[in-house]
C-alpha cells in the first residue's frame, strides 16, 4: 500500500541524507520525496511517498522518529488531505498543433511559462493522476522534457493530524 | 567575559561531563587539543596504538561504569580506523562519544591532506553526529553529544572538530539545561499497559522472562532479580544481558538461541508467556522465526520503540526505561489487593519442576579426554578462581560462546562482548578500558588465537599503563566458529581457517615486556591462571585446547530453536 508521510525536521546541513540514508540503508522503498522549508525557517517539511504493509509503515515512521533531527511525522493518509504535484513539460508547438496545445492546456488549467518558435514550456498542478493525463495527450504531440516536483500533501481541516511518537 | 580557545572549551567540556580518562592517539588535526590536554592534571589520556582500540576501550569504559566514554582520533585516517569500533558500539547500544579532528573549515570539501568525510561515513552507525560547523556552536554541541550518547536509548556520539575551530578563541558560556525540540525520549512507562501486562503474568501458567543489554543499560538487574524471584519466573539472557540475572541462580537457565541451553530454548518454545524485558528478537536469539514462541503471548518493554514488533509481534508493548518499568511491575504485585504473591508463585511450580527436569537432562556440558585441554574446563577454572566475579571480556568466535556458557556471571556490567556485530579484536581493548575504570577488579579477555592478533599491538598499551589485563587465548590454531560451521555444513572443507602459522604467544608477550605463560595439559591449567592472577602485570596466557573441539549445542542458521545439535 502506498503511504504519504509527511515528516518535519530541523533545516540542518545533512539532515536530508540521514533519511534518505534511513531509507536505503534499511531497505524501504521511496517513490517520490519533497524537501522544503517550513513558516519556521529552522524547521522544513519532508514528503515521501513510500510502498508497503502496516508492519513496514509502522517501522518506517518509528525509525523516522528515532533521527534525533526529526521533530514529526505524520503518516497522512490516516485522515482526508489534499496533495498536489507540479509539472513542467516542454511540448512541440508547430504551427498547426499550437492551437490545439492551448485547448489542452486550458482544459487542465495550465499556463504557458515559456515560449519559442516551435515548443511551449507548460505548467500544470494538480493531483497526480491529472498529470499523468496531461502527460498521456501531450504525448502524440511530442513532448521534449518533463520536469516533476514530486508530490506534497497536506491534511484538511485543522492542522491536527496525530503525530506518531 | 573572557575568550578561550576551542580546545580549552572542549577539555572543559569534558571536566563538567565527569570525565576522567580518554582513549586516542593524535595527528595534525587534533595536535592543538592534544597540547591543551597535556595542560589538564584532571583528565588521563591514554595513548593506544591503533585508533579501533581507542574506541573499543572507552566502549569497555563505558559498559563497566555506566557512564560515557570518550574517544579522540585524528581527522581522515584516523577518524577511519575508528568506524569498527564505532559501529561495535551502536549495535550495543553503549554510550560513547567520539571526537574527531576534522580539516579547517576553509578546505572542507577540497579533498584536504587527510580529509575524510567521517560525518557521512558514520551516519548509519552512530546514535547522532555531527560537523560543528562554527565555533559559536562548539560547546553546545559538545553538551548534546553527551546528552545524546548517555540518555535514551544509548549510543555512540561522534563530533567532528575542524582544526580552526578547535584553535580559535570563544566566549564559554555556563551550562544550562539542554532542550532539544525533536529529542525527547520516554522513560516512563504506561500504567494501562502495566497493568495488563500483569495481568498477563496471571494468567500464565509457563512464563518465561526473556532479558537482554537493556536491563543492563538502565541498572535494572535488582529490579529483575526481584520480580522473578518474587512470582518463580524463570530467566534466560541474551548474550548481551548476561550478568542482569545471577547465573547461579535456580531460576536462571542461562542464554537462549543458536549456542543457547536445551532449557532455555524448550523453555521459551512451551512458554506460555515470554516477558521480554531491554531486549530485541534478533535472528541469532530467536533462530526460525515462525516456529519462535508459537505458544505464547507476548509482553515487551524497550525503551526503543522501533525495536518493538519489528521481528515478532507483540500482545502487550511497554515503551519505557525497562528499570521503571519492572519497577513499576513488581510494585503492582505487591500492591494489588486482589492478588496473593504466594499464590501466583505457585502456579509456576509444575513449570519450574519441569524445568529442573529439562536441565538434569541436558546440563551444558563437554567430553573430558584425560589431559587434553578442553577450553570449556579453562573457562570453569576461570571462573572457579576468580569467584565469578571478574570482568571479563572476549573477543570473537568459539571461545566467546565458551566464555558465555561457561562462567556463571553473577552481576550486571561484568562480561564485554560484541554481541551485535560481532568483532574479532573488540575484547582485549575493552578489557584495557575496563580495567582503567575499575583498578579493583580482576579483568580478563577470553581471546581466540585468531582474534587476539587483530588488536595485538594493544600489549604496548597495557604495558605503557600498567594495565594488568590478563588474556586467556583458547588457542585452537583454528578460526574456530568458522571452522566449525565447515565441519557441520561444509563437508570439513577448512578454506582458509587453519591458523597454524602463528607467533609464539609467550615470547610475544615477553617481548612487550608482559608475562607469557603456557599450558599445554589439563593438569597445568589451574597453576597458570593462579600465577597468572598473582603477577601484577600484564599476562598472556596461551591454552593449547583440543583443536576441533565445537560449540554446543547448536541451532544451525534459520532452523528451529528446538532442532539443537547436542553435544
Ligand atoms: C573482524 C571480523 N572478521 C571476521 C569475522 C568472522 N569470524 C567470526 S568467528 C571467526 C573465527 C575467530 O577465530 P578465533 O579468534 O581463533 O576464535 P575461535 O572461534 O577459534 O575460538 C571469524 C573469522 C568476525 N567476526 N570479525
Ligand atoms: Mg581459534
Amino acid at each position: 500500500m502506498k503511504h504519504t508521510l509527511s515528516v518535519l525536521l530541523q533545516n540542518k546541513p545533512g539532515v536530508l541524507s540521514r533519511v534518505t540514508g534511513l531509507f536505503s540503508g534499511r531497505g524501504f522503498n521511496i517513490e517520490s520525496l519533497c524537501v522544503a522549508e517550513t513558516l519556521d525557517p529552522k524547521v522544513s517539511c519532508l514528503t515521501v511517498i513510500t510502498k508497503g504493509d502496516n508492519a513496514i509503515i509502522e517501522q518506517i515512521t518509528k525509525q523516522l522518529h528515532k533521527l534525533i533531527d526529526v521533530i514529526k511525522v505524520v503518516d497522512i493518509d490516516e485522515g482526508e488531505f489534499v496533495e498536489r504535484e507540479m509539472v513542467l513539460i516542454r511540448v512541440n508547438a508547430e504551427e498547426h498543433t499550437r492551437a490545439e496545445v492551448l485547448r489542452i492546456i486550458d482544459i487542465f488549467r495550465g499556463k504557458v511559462v515559456d515560449v519559442s518558435p516551435n515548443s511551449y514550456a507548460i505548467e500544470v498542478t494538480g493531483s497526480s493522476s491529472k498529470i499523468e493525463a496531461i502527460i498521456d495527450i501531450l504525448r502524440p504531440i511530442g513532448i521534449q522534457e518533463i520536469v516533476r516536483t514530486g508530490k506534497i500533501a497536506i491534511a484538511r481541516g485543522r492542522a491536527s493530524k496525530k503525530g506518531v511518537t | 567575559m573572557s575568550q578561550i580557545s576551542g580546545a580549552q572549551a572542549i577539555v572543559k567540556c569534558l571536566l563538567e561531563e565527569n570525565v576522567d580518562t580518554i582513549f586516542g592517539y593524535p595527528g595534525g588535526a587534533v595536535i592543538d587539543l592534544y597540547d591543551e590536554l597535556s595542560n589538564c592534571p584532571d583528565l588521563t589520556h591514554v595513548l593506544v596504538r591503533h585508533e579501533q582500540a581507542a574506541v573499543h576501550a572507552a566502549d569497555g569504559y563505558a559498559r563497566v561504569t555506566g557512564e560515557v566514554g570518550v574517544a579522540l582520533l585524528t581527522s581522515g585516517p584516523g577518524a577511519t580506523n575508528g568506524v569498527t569500533g564505532i559501529a561495535t558500539a551502536y549495535m550495543d547500544s553503549i554510550p560513547i562519544v567520539i571526537l574527531t579532528g576534522q580539516v579547517p573549515t576553509p578546505l572542507i570539501g577540497n579533498d584536504a591532506f587527510q580529509e575524510v568525510d567521517i560525518v557521512g561515513i558514520t551516519r548509519p552507525c552512530t546514535k547522532h553526529n555531527y560537523l560543528v560547523n562554527s565555533k559559536e556552536e562548539l560547546v553546545e554541541v559538545m553538551r548534546e553529544a553527551f546528552h545524546v550518547a548517555r540518555t535514551g536509548r544509548p549510543g555512540p556520539v561522534l563530533v567532528d572538530l575542524p582544526k580552526d575551530i578547535i584553535k580559535d578563541g570563544i566566549e564559554f558560556e555556563d551550562r544550562k539545561p539542554i532542550r532539544m525540540q525533536s529529542y525527547q525520549p520516554n522513560y516512563e512507562p504506561h500504567m494501562g499497559q502495566v497493568e495488563k501486562a500483569c495481568r498477563l503474568i496471571t494468567e500464565a501458567r509457563k512464563p518465561v522472562l526473556y532479558v537482554g543489554g537493556g536491563v543492563i543499560l538502565s541498572d535494572g538487574a535488582t529490579e529483575l532479580t526481584e520480580l522473578a524471584t518474587k512470582l518463580n519466573i524463570p530467566v534466560t539472557m541474551t548474550l548481551m544481558g548476561l550478568g542482569a540475572f545471577p547465573g547461579h541462580h535456580e531460576l536462571s537457565m542461562g542464554m537462549l538461541g543458536m549456542h543457547g541451553t536445551y532449557t532455555a530454548n524448550m523453555a521459551v518454545a512451551e512458554s506460555d508467556l515470554l516477558i521480554s524485558v531491554g531486549a530485541r528478537f534478533d535472528d541469532r536469539v530467536t533462530g526460525k522465526l515462525d516456529t519462535f514462541a508459537t505458544n505464547a503471548k507476548i509482553i515487551h518493554i524497550d525503551i526503543d520503540p522501533t525495536s518493538i514488533s519489528k521481528n515478532v509481534k507483540v500482545d502487550v508493548p511497554i515503551v519505557a526505561d525497562c528499570k521503571k518499568a519492572l519497577t513499576a511491575m513488581n510494585s503492582w504485585f505487591n500492591n494489588q489487593q486482589d492478588i496473593s504473591v504466594e499464590a501466583e508463585k505457585a502456579k509456576h511450580q509444575d513449570w519450574f519442576n519441569k524445568i529442573t527436569n529439562w536441565q538434569e537432562l541436558h546440563p551444558l556440558g563437554y567430553q573430558d579426554e584425560g589431559e587434553q585441554i578442553k577450553p570449556q574446563y579453562v573457562v570453569e577454572m576461570l571462573d572457579k578462581l576468580t569467584n565469578g566475579d571478574a570482568i571479563v571480556a572476549t573477543e570473537v568466535g568459539q571461545h566467546q560462546m565458551w566464555a558465555a556458557q561457561f562462567y556463571r556471571f553473577s552481576d550486571p556490567r561484568r562480561f564485554l562482548t560484541s554481541g551485535g556485530l560481532g568483532t574479532m579484536g573488540y575484547g582485549f581493548p575493552a578489557a584495557i578500558g575496563a580495567k582503567l575504570a575499575r583498578p579493583d577488579k580482576i579483568c580478563i579477555d577470553i581471546a581466540g588465537d585468531g582474534s587476539i592478533q587483530m588488536n595485538i599491538q594493544e600489549l604496548a598499551t597495557a604495558r605503557q599503563y600498567n594495565t594488568p589485563v590478563k588474556i586467556a587465548i583458547l588457542n585452537n590454531q583454528f578460526l574456530g566458529m568458522v571452522r566449525q560451521w565447515q565441519e557441520l555444513f561444509y563437508d570439513k572443507r577448512y578454506a582458509s581457517t587453519v591458523m597454524d602459522i602463528a607467533p609464539d604467544f609467550v615470547k610475544l608477550a615477553q617481548a612487550y615486556g608482559a608475562v607469557g605463560l603456557r599450558a599445554t595439559k589439563k593438569s597445568e591449567v589451574e597453576d597458570v591462571i593462579k600465577e597468572a592472577l598473582a603477577v601484577d602485570n600484564t599476562v598472556l596466557m596461551d591454552f593449547k585446547i583440543s583443536r576441533e573441539e565445537g560449540v554446543f549445542p547448536m541451532v544451525p542458521a534459520g532452523k528451529s530453536n528446538t532442532e539443537m545439535l547436542l553435544v
